[in-house]
């Protein structure tokens, strides 16, 4: 019996003593970062010259000018139908992609290509994808609602997809056992299971196409983006200023929906 | 039904998960009388996987299982969910949809008799709505019909079960465990409602069961099994200690 006192006992390795290739690892992680720095030529005059510019471009924002309301509108509605619009066609897509990716409840020859697809969906940035939909669609608001759908596609189907995956299957058998066929199946055991998620999903993918609806427009997909990039190059800074403030407005009012929908289906 | 014609005639069923390592060793078994019919045997011999086998939620790797008519065994698709419908099952841990109200885990054993189109928007039958309250009520659940499944305890849920098994109008009942989770007074309560459903509808209802005693107090007919075998079909009175020697081996636990 070893008792607490007894000297006598073999020294144990220490279980806590220095891992040399762990701290390896973040001195190569800290030098590289110093590294970095260096090579971007960043400096205190830099970001103190930087703050310079920063303070001139405030001045100039303020006070917003809203005396072009009409256009600032039109731009605004603009974006928030591309949102709706996307958001609709790109859940619904997702949800059925999203049942084909499971690898639960799909074999390997349905879901492998289709979690491929998805991943395709969310390879690209949607700003690459706006400008490649400008390309081969146009100017306009179609080559953004296109791109937010493939957007939307990425990243809730891969979510779906794994809410599925994550049921019980307990449910599932009970349902099967009862001769209901495959489409009863996912309507009365997948779906009761992964509805709220699905939601909560559904909601922050409207939440991020609306964001992302003011953007697709700077390379010309349409919606308030456009108006912002043409107010940048005239320089017209309090309307830029304006143009932001209703952003802000459209966020916070994409917030509220959202938050409106989980109360509603609580 | 005639009783030169089985409700269920199982032929030589073989299953293997693992290839050469089969859990199921050949069974027969013909079922031709209606009541309870126990099987008791020790975990891992393969009970579960016999009444899964019997609803094709596990695919048999040999052997025939005549229903209705038909082999099960070769029963694909539309066929197969024909079937099914008839086949209703009660499983250990509930198994009810959680989300879904009571009523509507019921009305889910009417699944097998309507499109999916029509399930979707709840258009379920007005007779089919009458009989899913009419067996609420034989259970004594008609008060919590709205509430979701999730809220009930373990014995109400055995009950929303059972009713959802009876609502698919089977031709035969299979329970897989059906009272392990439960104590021992709603064990029995379980298993007079699977007792009274079977003489109501006439039919046989085969229940794996672990209580050795519960099952002779129930059971018309117990089938013991051991290494994937039938090693004891008879009468429950007929079954001896030998026999349950046999069946799980050891002798400590014979009281």
């Amino acid at each position: 019996m070893a008792g607490v006192d007894s000297g006598t006992s073999a020294a144990r390795p220490n279980p806590f003593a220095r891992n040399w290739f762990v701290t390896g690892i973040w001195l190569l992680l800290a030098g590289y970062l110093v590294y970095s720095v260096n090579a971007l030529g960043l400096s205190w005059e830099r970001i103190s010259t930087g703050m310079g510019f920063a303070g001139n471009l405030l001045d100039k924002m303020f006070p917003p000018n809203f005396s072009r309301w009409e256009l600032l509108l039109g731009g605004l509605i603009e974006s928030l139908e591309i949102a709706v619009i996307a958001s609709f066609f790109g859940i619904l897509v997702s949800l059925f992609l999203g049942l084909f990716a499971a690898r639960n409840m799909m074999s390997g020859w349905v879901s492998s290509p289709v979690r491929a697809l998805i991943a395709l969906c969310r390879t690209f940035h949607p700003v690459i994808i706006a400008i490649l939909f400008v390309k081969s669609v146009g100017f306009g608001a179609l080559a953004g609602i296109l791109t937010l759908v493939v957007a939307s596609i990425g990243f809730i189907a891969k979510l779906f997809a794994e809410a599925i995956e994550e049921i019980s299957l307990k449910q599932v058998e009970a349902i099967r056992a009862t001769g209901a066929s495959f489409v009863s199946v996912v309507l009365f055991a997948v779906m009761p299971q992964v509805f709220s998620r699905f939601l909560g999903f559904a909601t922050y993918q409207l939440d991020s196409n609306l964001r992302n609806s003011t953007m697709v427009g700077i390379v010309g997909a349409g919606g308030l983006g456009g108006t912002l990039f043409s107010a940048f190059q005239r320089f017209d800074y309090d309307f830029v200023a304006a143009i932001l403030i209703v952003i802000i407005a459209l966020i916070m009012f994409g917030e509220f929906l959202s938050n409106l929908v989980r109360r509603i289906f609580k | 039904m005639s009783s030169a014609q089985a409700f269920l005639e199982i032929k030589g069923l073989q299953k293997e998960y693992v290839s050469g390592n089969p859990i199921l060793k050949g069974i027969d078994i013909t079922i031709t009388e209606p009541g309870i019919i126990a099987i008791i045997g020790p975990s891992g011999t393969g009970k579960s996987t016999l009444l899964r086998c019997i609803n094709r939620l596990i695919e048999p790797t040999a052997g025939q299982i005549i229903f209705e008519q038909a082999d099960l065994c070769d029963a694909r698709g539309g066929e197969l969910r024909k079937l099914r419908r008839h086949v209703g099952m009660v499983f250990q841990e509930y198994n009810l949809v959680e989300r879904l109200s009571v009523i509507e885990n019921v009305l889910t054993g009417r699944l097998g008799y309507m499109s999916a189109w029509r399930a979707w928007r709840r258009n379920f039958s007005q007779q089919d709505i009458n009989t899913a309250f009419e067996l609420l009520d034989a259970v004594g659940l008609s008060e919590h019909a709205t509430q979701r499944a999730d809220s009930l305890s373990g014995g109400q849920r055995q009950r929303v079960g059972i009713a959802r098994a009876v609502m698919q109008d089977p031709r035969i009942l299979l329970a897989d465990e059906p009272t392990s989770s439960l104590d021992p007074k709603t064990a029995v309560e379980i298993m007079e409602l699977l007792e009274r459903f079977a003489q109501e509808k006439n039919i046989p209802a085969l229940v794996n069961i672990h209580d050795v005693n519960l099952a002779r107090r129930f059971a018309k007919r117990m089938i013991g099994m051991a290494g994937g075998k039938v090693v004891y079909d008879g009468s429950p009175e007929g079954i001896s200690d030998e026999h349950l020697k046999l069946i799980y081996g050891g002798e400590s636990w014979l009281a």
